[in-house]
């Protein structure tokens, strides 16, 4: 059966274009321009959706995007909210959690149960005995959450834009655009956002009466279409505020991020619900939705109805409903003093029966529960006291209702904002305001229309003002004569069933007995009841828990307050919130010449790195312990260029170092390099490099490949308080760098260079600035792989050629590149330390075996008090090398196995590996100082079996360092 | 079903009584007085009642009961941690967990889930052996796992993260599990009422009065007490607290922010941890993914949520579950969390006399809230530090003795 009206004006419904559309197995249809939850009231379809907790019917109930009860799941896309959105042709749609569908759903038995299920029910049950809580829970995740995700659906990239503007007006109603006019006369740039499809709020849909309410929206359009600083923006949710202004603008193609200088909330105030027994059952709705339902998508929202009001909406909705051939059977008012305006002798002119000092006791339900039957009114007195021995029943398919309503102010209070209970309006409205935030309109508590266009003008003035423009506020705003609200519309019922949220299925019971068990104050309540936690975050049922609350505790509303509001207004896809995501990688200039070579690559920090090369038919361990040797006995290169490199000149270039590291850089000579330590100021090792100073003024150092960018800001902001006169640059981008080791180096680099690269003019641990293969190079004898090697630095755009010459030099020594992998053997067999992977959060140098390293006598470095402490207390480890016996056949030692003295943890293994060119496993270790000697034996936890090491000195490999120092003839 | 719900259903009246008292005036002298009615500071009014007789207690709190960082935190519970000291006090928590529900009679929903810690990394891969290798030592069950059990206990997972990070392996706990928070507070509140403490709500200590070292009471918004014996267990407000004492803490608070989706339909039935993507995830029994990420980058004493920690953490969920690009964010919020250097708490006596401190709890104090009320009850009742806390004196800070737990703690909650 269609209720679907004759042309309603102003409908947003395009009749031209119907939509074919299915709802659990049955096909529909509807027109573009319907919601899911129209098109379907259009086909005479109530029922639509089941409750979380009891799995009772539900239908539309707002049509405001609080319609919570009625989520639908097409395919992928879940939780979708019927009442907001948009009917797409071929959607396949299903309730969310139903078992077995919608009409036959066999947790519906819940709802016969529930007297065993009163509030926090579950805190005391299901707990014991101990062995049946799994199963228990097990049941508990059966039952619970709405919709079902989809494994495969893919991911959904959404993007992202930023956006400025002077004036943000946040809801398109009358205030709402009242204020944008004003702001925008006054010369501000003006963005309006709305939720709906359609512009106007209030004023699209509330028709009747003694305004026009289409002519006044027609009018302000006409005068936002003529100025154009004024940009509105439809089906666009403000979905959360942050500081700053930062409010986050959700369509549903991306998220805007939208700082704007003044924000206007002009979001109007959510229809509340009144509770009597069954005020949840299919064809019981907001007055609100009724009208929108009529207006925005011409459909008839019943046909015999009884609207229950307690204020002028309700009066004016009853008008409309009759203009639209619904007969209404009889206006319930639920002040005894009834209505002062006007529209009380229109309602009662079009025959309809008016009872004033009433109330609906209970709705009857159909047989099947799909939907009301007839509504059972009893009068209630000024006290709220139900004579409930005086019944009337009256017949109908629709209970309409107006009686109230709360703020729409979870952005006002995101931001900040003080409220204040007024009881001349029965709402929290703005008490401080947040410096430029401004309200308008209902959400500030003003009702009438002519009233709500002025307070947007003020509002819209007094923003302007804030951003510097006009002259502020020049009008002034009445205040309600009569309270659109009404302070206690509840009714008890001895069977319950009245419901005061219906995304989680409360009660009005439930309320008493929370308070009755002591969560007697608004936060605890809402944590014991979960009122106001379900999707629509409260919209419908906090301002009625507040009253409740008021009632049981005898307190002023004021003094009950509210729970905090947070983001998000209404819930925000992932996608919309991720965006595309960002993921720099870094790679060296010289990454393609390592693809070509096989390279496997590994993560170092941001950086990709060859962790080898790979080359068929070799596995990793052959084609690392290939490197190895080839670095050993030959010659290879190694891309360092991820090394951070940093620069400073100036006078001052000294001190700085000497404050920044360790060590001592003030006697070092031009042409010297010098290894550097950098600890925090508790003493902790934090970073190391390599020092070499160019001239008297200039040096060039390195850092550790992950510590580049965290080193370069901290001596930034050391400097910023020290004030030397220094320069520091991070070159780590500019600069390639790259490793030509082996004992047959030399004579590579000699081919391709006119440097004298003779041991006496080059020799270990000096930098020389010359050329290689035609490039100007910085060039550093470093020791860190314990064999000849020549660190070469040269401007990143020519390293590939650089990378090639000494390729093609080297051709004749069989020269190839070696990873990360083989350089991290090749350093632990001369003892190096990785920083992070050989110390950890408490390692000082000391505990490094680097006292060496450390010049307590300086003047002044970072961490030098913690280590002159540090080093008069007795050291509890440190770290040193052990090996394990050629004999050792079991499985291999890894990096954070144990020492074990006993029962006792005496020390972890940082780095470990089998050493081909000694024949056993090396390693470093943290060990006791106890046991730390040279030549003491400790006892290796692997895979639970202990195993014998002994501590041995270090380096491993050409403990003397000869072949760093290798002669020509070698 | 249960029998208890029978009754509820039989009973035409709801029977059950108040779980905490009303107390309209405060009494000009307690024993001891507790700040702060979180987890922590109830569970230490419970013991001190319950094992040491100390019953003449008041708890005064701000607020109200567990709305501090109990009510805002996302309740994982592990003790997977670092160091010995560490592992051993947090395995002792685990122990009173388990058998807590039982104990209050009320469903904690304590839910045991196992926890995996997802490596990206080769040293994400060391440091998860070290833990794996000091836990067994100290008889937790701890093991380095796989991708392929990764993958068997959540298959939905996209086991290379976008592409970004690949995850190479974890390590799995399999005595992680979640607890409703709210309950926990509820249970150690009414265990402790009902044993003669008074808790007041609304009631704001505003100074601390001592004299020649020593503590000799407080005013509150309701006036003065005195009392010879203070614990503050005040989490994120521990700064202020301190302060009135003269006391100083390395202690600073950074904002710690979490999030929820709409209810779906369970189907992660672990505890996902990973530290490259700042990214930890359960499915509560509501059905909400309930998620966290790193703690905000700088000093802030307030709960403000940022629009950044939801961009950033939508991210990263899609990077490890692509498929929930269209589930709905439906709420954010956040906590003030009070980090130690060395992300170990701050536990037992100060230099002032009769105050006794239990902070530092940072991103990680839920978990410890009965291990912590059972030390520190110990501690205040026998003016002693309890053995499990040694190493948790705040004096470690001065004398370079930290404990060594950073490595683990950072995003483990
Ligand atoms: C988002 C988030 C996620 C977290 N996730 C986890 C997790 O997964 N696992 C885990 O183990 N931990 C987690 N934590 C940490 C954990 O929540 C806390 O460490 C723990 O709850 C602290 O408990 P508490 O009782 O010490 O403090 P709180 O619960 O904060 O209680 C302190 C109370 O003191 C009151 N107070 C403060 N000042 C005063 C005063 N002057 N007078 C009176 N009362 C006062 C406050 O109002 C508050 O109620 C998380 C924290 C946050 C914020």
């Amino acid at each position: 059966m269609s209720k679907r009206l004759p042309q309603v004006s102003g409908e947003w419904i395009d009749r031209s274009q119907p939509i074919a559309f299915r709802f659990e197995g049955r096909d529909y249809s509807g027109f573009v321009g319907d919601t899911i939850s129209s098109a379907l009231m259009a086909c005479g379809v109530k029922v639509m959706g089941r409750s979380f907790k009891y799995h009772r019917t539900r239908g539309v109930l707002s049509m405001a995007n609080h319609d919570v009860n009625v989520m639908v799941q097409d395919g992928a896309r879940l939780n979708m909210r019927g009442d907001v959105t948009p009917l797409e042709a071929g959607m396949d749609l299903r309730a969310v959690n139903t078992f077995g569908g919608l009409a036959k759903d066999k947790a519906r038995i819940l709802d016969y149960l529930s007297a065993f299920l009163p509030v926090g029910f579950y805190y005391k049950a299901f707990h014991s005995p101990k062995f049946l809580v799994h199963a228990w829970e097990k049941l508990f995740r059966a039952l619970t959450g709405l919709g079902r995700v989809d494994f495969n659906a893919p991911r959904i990239k959404t993007p992202k834009q930023y956006d400025f503007t002077d004036v943000l007006v946040i809801g398109s109603g009358p205030s709402g655009l009242s204020a944008a006019i004003s702001a925008a006369n006054a010369g501000a740039k003006v963005v309006v956002v709305d939720e709906q499809a359609g512009v106007g709020g209030w004023l699209g849909y509330n028709r009747g009466g003694q305004h026009d309410s289409s002519a006044i929206l027609q009018g302000l359009l006409k005068t936002i279409a003529a100025q154009p600083n004024i940009d509105v923006r439809l089906s666009t949710i403000a979905s959360g505020y942050y500081a700053d202004h930062w409010v986050p603008l959700v369509d549903a193609k991306r998220m805007t991020k939208m700082r704007a200088r003044a924000v206007v909330v002009a979001s109007g105030a959510y229809d509340q619900p009144a509770v009597f027994r069954n005020n949840d059952l299919p064809g019981i709705m907001m007055a609100s939705a009724a009208q929108r339902l009529i207006y925005r998508y011409a459909v008839q929202p019943a046909s015999e109805v009884v609207v229950l009001a307690a204020n002028t909406e309700g009066y004016r909705t009853a008008v409309n409903l009759h203009n639209h051939g619904v007969k209404v059977v009889a206006l319930v008012d639920l002040r005894p003093e009834g209505e002062s305006t006007p529209y009380a002798g229109a309602v009662a002119a079009l025959g309809i029966d008016i009872l004033v000092g009433h109330c609906i006791y209970e709705a009857t339900p159909t047989s099947n529960n799909d939907g009301v039957r007839a509504a059972v009114i009893c009068p209630r007195n000024a006290e709220g006291v139900v004579d409930t021995t005086v019944q009337s029943v009256l017949a109908c398919d629709g209970i309409f209702m107006s009686v109230g309503w709360a703020p729409a102010a979870p952005l006002l209070y995101q931001a900040g904002t003080r409220m204040r209970y007024a009881t001349h309006v029965h709402q929290f409205v703005p008490d401080v305001l947040p410096a430029g935030v401004f309200a308008a309109g209902r959400v500030n508590g003003v009702y009438d229309l002519t009233q709500k266009l002025k307070d947007g003008e003020r509002a819209g003035q007094a923003a302007a003002a804030h951003v510097g423009l006009g002259s502020g506020p020049s009008v002034s705003v009445a205040p309600e004569a009569v309270s659109p609200s009404h302070p206690y519309p509840f009714v008890d019922h001895p069977n319950g069933k009245n419901f005061v949220d219906f995304d989680e299925d409360l009660q009005l019971k439930d309320f008493y007995n929370a308070a009755q068990e002591g969560f007697d104050n608004i936060e605890l309540m809402k944590r014991f009841t979960t009122v106001g936690m379900g999707p629509s975050q409260g919209k419908h049922s906090n301002m009625n828990a507040i009253r409740v609350l008021a009632k049981i505790t005898q307190k002023p509303i004021q003094e009950v307050g509210t729970t905090t509001a947070r983001p998000f207004f209404h819930p925000v896809p992932l996608s919309h919130l991720a965006g595309r995501s960002f993921y720099p990688e870094r790679l060296t200039p010289l990454q393609s010449r390592h693809e070509s070579a096989g390279a496997v690559f590994m993560q170092a920090g941001a950086w990709l790195r060859p962790e080898y090369y790979g080359a068929a038919g070799v596995t990793r361990e052959g084609a690392i312990a290939a490197e190895v040797q080839a670095v050993r006995t030959g010659v290879a290169l190694i891309d360092v260029g991820t090394l951070g490199k940093m620069e400073v000149f100036g006078p001052d270039a000294g001190e700085f170092l000497e404050r920044i590291y360790v060590g001592r850089y003030s006697n070092m000579k031009v042409g010297a390099t010098r290894y550097a330590v950098m600890v925090d100021e508790a003493g902790v090792v934090i970073d190391d490099g390599v020092v070499a100073k160019l001239g008297d003024n200039h040096f060039y150092f390195t850092t550790t490949t992950t510590g580049s960018a965290t080193v370069y800001r901290e001596m930034t902001r050391l400097n910023t308080q020290w004030g030397l006169n220094v320069g520091i640059v991070n070159v780590t981008g500019s600069f390639a760098g790259m490793n030509l080791a082996g004992p047959l180096s030399r004579k590579v680099l000699a081919a391709l260079t006119s440097m004298d690269v003779s041991e006496a003019g080059f020799p270990y641990l000096a930098v020389r600035e010359g050329d290689v293969a035609g490039v100007p190079a910085r060039l550093m004898r470093v020791g860190f792989i314990g064999e000849l090697g020549y660190e070469i630095h040269i401007p990143a755009t020519y390293a590939a050629h650089v990378w090639d010459e000494i390729m093609k030099a080297g051709a004749g020594f069989n020269i190839r590149p070696f990873g990360v992998e083989a350089q991290r053997l090749l350093r632990l067999e001369k003892g190096h330390i990785i920083v992070s992977q050989d110390t950890d959060g408490l390692t000082s140098p000391f505990d490094a075996a680097m006292s060496w390293a450390v010049k307590l006598d300086k003047p002044f470095f970072v961490g030098q008090r913690s280590l002159k402490i540090l080093n008069e207390k007795a050291r509890k480890q440190v770290l040193v090398g052990f090996a394990v016996p050629g004999s050792y056949r079991g499985p291999a030692l890894k990096e954070s196995h144990l020492v074990i003295d006993g029962q006792r943890i005496i020390g972890r293994i940082t780095s470990v590996a089998f050493s081909e060119s000694l024949g056993h496993f090396i390693g470093l270790m943290f060990i006791e100082m106890a046991q730390s000697a040279v030549g003491s034996h400790c006892k290796i936890r692997v895979d639970g079996k202990l195993v014998e090491a002994t501590v041995v000195k270090t380096p491993f490999y050409d403990p003397e360092g000869a072949r760093q120092k290798l002669e020509e003839s070698a | 079903m249960p029998l208890r719900l029978l009754r509820f259903a039989l009973n035409g009246k709801h029977s059950e009584p108040r779980m905490f008292r009303n107390h309209d005036t405060l009494k000009s002298s307690y024993d001891a007085v507790i700040i702060g009615a979180g987890g922590h500071g109830l569970a230490a009014a419970y013991y001190l009642a319950r094992d040491h007789g100390m019953t003449n207690v008041a708890v005064l709190e701000k607020g109200y009961i567990g709305g501090g960082n109990t009510g805002r935190n996302t309740t994982i519970i592990r003790s997977n941690y670092l160091t010995p000291e560490g592992v051993e006090f947090y395995d002792a928590s685990i122990k009173l967990w388990e058998d807590l529900g039982q104990d209050f009679d009320l469903n904690l929903f304590y839910s045991k889930r196992g926890h995996f810690t997802l490596a990206h990394t080769d040293s994400a891969m060391r440091t998860m052996r070290w833990r794996a290798e000091v836990n067994k030592h100290m008889g937790v069950e701890s093991e380095v796992v796989g991708t392929k059990d990764i993958q068997d206990a959540c298959p939905q997972l996209d086991m290379t993260c976008a592409g970004h990070a690949p995850i190479l392996g974890a390590l799995y706990h399999a005595p992680g599990a979640i607890a409703r928070h709210d309950a926990v507070a509820w249970g150690y509140g009414r265990g402790a009422d009902q044993r003669g403490v008074e808790i007041h709500q609304r009631t704001e200590v505003l100074n601390i009065d001592v004299k020649g070292g020593r503590v000799q009471g407080l005013t509150t918004n309701r006036g003065y007490i005195s009392t010879p014996k203070i614990l503050c267990a005040v989490a994120g407000s521990t700064p202020r607290v301190t302060n009135m004492v003269g006391l100083r803490t390395p202690i600073i608070i950074h904002p710690l922010q979490a999030m929820v989706t709409e209810p779906i339909k369970p189907w992660l039935n672990t505890i996902l941890v990973s530290g490259s993507l700042h990214v930890y995830v359960s499915q509560s029994d509501r059905g909400e993914l309930v998620m966290g990420a790193s703690l905000d980058p700088y000093e802030v004493q307030s709960t403000r949520s940022t629009l950044d920690f939801a961009e950033g953490l939508s991210a990263h969920m899609l990077d490890m579950f692509p498929f929930l690009s269209n589930v709905k964010i439906n709420r954010q919020w956040a906590g003030m969390a009070d980090m130690t250097p060395d992300f170990a708490p701050i536990m037992g006596k100060t230099p002032v006399e009769g105050f006794y401190l239990d902070a530092g709890w940072g991103t990680w104090g839920f978990k410890a809230t009965p291990i912590s009320g059972k030390t520190m009850s110990y501690t205040l009742a026998n003016d002693r530090d309890h053995d499990l806390i040694k190493s948790f004196r705040l004096s470690r800070f001065a004398e370079y003795e930290l404990t060594g737990e950073k490595g683990a703690a950072s995003v483990g909650h």
